[in-house]
């Protein structure tokens, strides 16, 4: 459906497009993921035909979209604060891009029953977008873009603004509803769960480049580098030297899984991977501040003489804050990252 | 006239709109060029021409420029008063001013009351009053014969008390309007939160209220000062022989005594003086873009307690009743009290030429009321177009062009409408441009003066619509045009009818300009009302007041009106 090719876009000095690929195949959801400044706005923006880009093409459906003004592009776009237009009810703010679309009356009032009994809002035509909810302003902003049918629907941080157990409702409702639709979706989000959790397909940027791009649990499993790892949460990110099935870190030696890329790396080492136990056995650390996560806590450990460690362990085998233990490494739970990108 | 208030983005919106300035940037800049041409040259023509043509008849002979004149007239010991009556009597009226309207604006700020709503429409009225009528309301105060004569004895209207407490009565608004209005939306939890932190009452409010609003205060003091230095019609009504500013005394050198070289270098000095002033004004406009954290203003007034909170409230609805309600009261009173006791008797005599052998009107004195509207709508028009062409073209924040031409949009409002007035004689009479027996003459230079006002409405309300909303509307199939239509032109309609409102009350009012170029059988109402204080006799007197009452009440009329339309966003009036 959407392919980019070397798009770019440059803010004075600063390039915020750095000549991206990138494919969304049709009824595909397509995740950007990255922190703030790393481009993926400008993605959406460029790919809307709101932003101009400096160099490169966007194809939708084969074709090129250079020349093709905004209005023209037949696109969906869910703005982060959904930017209902607070002069119009609910229905007219549903039945907008039909109308611009020249769809007649009694046909775009149906389609806004349809959109708003979909989006689980039924009846509130009449309502004023003011009097919603910050929840039912995301529904009546997706019944919005929805309605045109657009080929593409774009995302910008949809969730973004709303608070914390809505927001995994909403992911899952979401995604149900654009496999039932068979929609394809390029959403825009900084929150990795809510990427895995809406996603078929992450891409991770960087800096106006994609720094990776799989399945959900691949990049999860996998992250391509320390700045992915990093980004995702994983904070026991070291260099390493690594020589046969283990590798030499600031922690010691910490065992890896065969086959592990060899000489000097980063290394990741996921909490689970961070074995607690007496002191004399391993990496001698004294337990500082812990997390209570549910079912787990997450623990920070204070070695001697090398970076703090994050261990992830069962509510009973917890330590006392204060505490000197011993720590050993799972190889299973450490990956080898692509070398010489430690500096983030 | 009160160009200020709180023009407050999030930091956020900012970065937002300066990332889309880059973006688009050589279209915009041509876009705004294309809007701005007709703002542009409307001002050459009926601004810049007429002012420049005059200034040079009275500077040049034979074409050679006579700048040894400029000295010349400021030397006159005459001319030396003149000046210093003008710009002493400014700085009493702004502090007088200033020192009675700050408690209003913290009244109607903090305090909840019965009848506050009516009552800030009330004390607006004076605003958009008329000089003329505000001259002839104090008069029927202050003046011979007036109230305060009957009861006491007093007489003020050869003092200047007369004229500082007409303009105090004139501008109360302009404070009450632009400080209350920015300290209504200070969040009071900024005080509690000193206050937490030890600082007592006064502290708190010294350290933490104050400074959030000295811009204001600044911005509005600056505004009256300029108002009350330009003064014209409430001056030649009250001052008498004695008093005149500038702009009386060009208009005295112009009509009465035909000495252009001394109006043109008095023209010139007030030029320079309003360019100043203008210029500190947008100093402090830019300083208060700091961004403050501001609320919704419904949330932060609550009921007076105690005695001092009473007190205060009390005394501010005291000074609002004998400072606006009497003069006004009176001016209708006197209107209807006849030598055979109250009645419609003046105003019956308004529907006759010739009434009370004065020879002054060749047509009723009652269709200067028709002819007011009449001319007041087109200048509406006018301003409307020049103006919201103008403020669409200085939407995006830009460059020092656009900045440039923000400050030539308020020059008007500064430069003596005798002036503009006299050029539009001189200047507009010859082909192609020969608009002497024209009627348009006269919508034209009070839409001069309207335009400030539809610009100063219009471009915050403009430049608070999300761009975002507009891309929304593109994305979802809107062309620039239709997204335009659908959704600036709704958002902004409310301000639009809220500048059409100041545009046409100003022109109604509009006095200095009208008084030349109104045609002597189309005079309008305060040309006419001049015309009547200007004879002796009470059937004219009486007529003058009448005439007067209807032109407040049309005034006050369109305001009601305006008021009841208008948002808390529309526009830093």
């Amino acid at each position: 459906m959407l392919s980019l090719r070397e798009a770019t876009v440059r803010f004075g000095k600063r390039t915020a497009l750095d000549a991206v690929d990138l494919e969304v195949a049709d009824h595909r959801i397509v995740c950007l993921l990255g922190p703030s400044g790393s481009g993926k706005s400008t993605l959406l923006r460029a790919v809307a035909g709101l932003q101009p880009m400096d160099g490169g093409r966007v194809l939708l459906a084969g074709q090129d979209q250079s020349g093709v003004p905004v209005h023209r592009r037949g696109l969906g776009l869910m703005f982060q604060d959904h930017q209902l237009f607070p002069h119009r009810d609910v229905g007219a703010n549903v039945a907008f891009g039909l109308r611009m679309h020249g769809v007649g009356r009694a046909e775009a009032g149906r389609r806004v029953r349809e959109l708003l009994e979909l989006v689980g809002l039924p009846g509130a035509e009449r309502r004023a977008v003011s009097a919603l909810s910050g929840g039912e302003q995301q529904r009546v902003a997706l019944a919005r873009a929805l309605a045109p049918r657009p080929r593409l629907l774009m995302l910008d941080e949809p969730l973004g603004q709303l608070d914390r157990s809505l927001r995994e409702r909403l992911v899952v409702e979401l995604r149900t509803l654009f496999q039932e639709l068979g929609t394809t979706v390029l959403a825009v989000t900084h929150d990795q769960g809510e990427a895995f959790a809406l996603a078929d397909r992450v891409v991770v940027m960087r800096d106006g480049r994609i720094a990776q791009e799989g399945g959900p649990l691949d990049v999860w499993q996998r992250p391509a580098s320390a700045f992915v790892a990093r980004f995702l949460g994983f904070d026991n990110v070291t260099g390493a030297t690594v020589t046969g099935e283990a590798a030499a870190t600031a922690w010691g030696k910490v065992p890896v899984p065969g086959g592990s890329p060899q000489g000097e790396v980063d290394l990741l080492v996921r909490p689970a991977g961070v074995l607690i136990g007496a002191p004399e056995d391993g990496l001698r650390c004294t337990v500082g501040v812990r997390t209570f996560r549910g079912n787990h806590v997450t623990v920070r450990l204070v070695p001697e003489n090398a970076p703090v460690l994050e261990a992830e362990c069962a509510l009973r085998d917890t330590p006392e804050e204060g505490a000197v233990v011993g720590v050993r490494f799972d190889a299973a739970e450490t990956v080898v990252l692509a070398a010489g990108t430690h500096a983030s | 006239m009160a160009v200020a208030g709180p023009e407050v983005e999030p930091a956020a919106k900012t970065a937002e709109a300066a990332r889309d300035r880059r973006g688009s940037g050589r279209r915009g800049a041509a876009l705004r060029l294309g809007l701005m041409a007709v703002p542009v040259a409307f001002f050459a023509l009926f601004f810049a021409y007429p002012v420049t043509a005059i200034v040079g008849r009275g500077l040049r002979t034979g074409g050679d420029w006579q700048f040894g004149r400029i000295g010349e007239v400021l030397g006159r010991p005459d001319i030396l008063d003149v000046l210093w009556f003008t710009t002493w009597q400014a700085l009493a009226s702004t502090a007088l001013t200033l020192l009675i309207a700050l408690p209003g604006a913290f009244v109607f700020a903090r305090f909840d009351f019965p009848g506050k709503q009516v009552l800030r429409a009330v004390v607006t009225v004076p605003f958009v009053l008329p000089t003329v009528v505000v001259g002839t309301a104090f008069l029927a105060l202050l003046g011979r014969g007036g109230l305060l004569d009957e009861l006491w004895g007093v007489r003020l209207d050869t003092t200047v008390w007369a004229i500082l407490l007409a303009h105090v009565f004139f501008n109360y608004a302009v404070v009450v309007r632009t400080v209350g209005g920015l300290w209504a939306q200070l969040d009071p939890r900024q005080e509690e939160a000193a206050r937490v932190l030890g600082a007592g009452r006064f502290a708190a409010f010294r350290r933490v209220t104050l400074p959030a609003l000295a811009p204001a205060v600044a911005a509005a003091a600056l505004m009256v000062f300029l108002f009350t230095f330009t003064s014209f019609g409430v001056v030649q009504i009250l001052g008498g022989p004695a008093y005149s500013t500038l702009e009386v005394e060009v208009y005295r050198q112009t009509a009465q005594l035909l000495d252009l070289p001394t109006a043109a270098v008095l023209t010139l000095v007030q030029f320079a003086a309003v360019g100043a002033i203008l210029a500190v004004h947008a100093a402090t406009v830019r300083r208060r873009e700091r961004a403050l954290k501001l609320v919704d203003p419904a949330g932060t007034s609550r009921r007076p307690r105690g005695p001092g909170q009473w007190a205060l409230l009390g005394g501010v609805l005291l000074t609002a009743l004998l400072l606006i309600l009497v003069p006004l009261g009176v001016l209708v009173e006197r209107s209807f009290d006849g030598p055979g006791g109250y009645g419609f008797g003046y105003y019956r005599a308004l529907q006759s030429a010739g009434s009370g052998g004065s020879s002054t009107f060749l047509v009723p004195p009652l269709e200067a009321v028709g002819n007011s509207l009449r001319y007041a709508l087109v200048a509406t028009l006018i301003a409307l177009v020049v103006g919201g062409l103008a403020a669409a073209a200085l939407t995006r924040r830009a460059g020092p062009l656009v900045r440039g031409f923000d400050a030539l949009l308020m020059l008007p409002l500064g430069v003596s409408a005798v002036t503009v007035g006299f050029g539009f004689l001189i200047t507009l009479d010859e082909p192609p441009l020969d608009l002497r027996t024209s009627w348009i003459l006269v919508p034209l230079a009070q839409a001069l003066v309207g335009v400030p006002f539809v610009v100063r409405t219009m471009l915050p309300v403009l430049r608070a619509v999300d761009d975002r909303l507009r891309e929304a509307a593109a994305v979802l199939g809107a062309s620039p045009l239709r997204a335009w239509r659908e959704v600036d032109l709704p958002l902004v309609r409310r301000a639009v009818l809220v500048a059409a409102g100041f545009a046409f009350a100003v022109s109604l009012g509009e006095f200095g300009a009208t008084v030349f170029i109104a045609r002597p059988d189309n005079p309008t109402l305060p040309v006419a009302v001049a015309r009547l204080l200007g004879r002796s006799g009470e059937l004219n007197y009486g007529q003058a007041m009448a005439l007067s009452t209807l032109l407040m009440l049309v005034c006050a009329v369109s305001l009601l009106l305006l008021e009841r339309i208008r948002t808390d966003r529309s526009g830093e009036f």
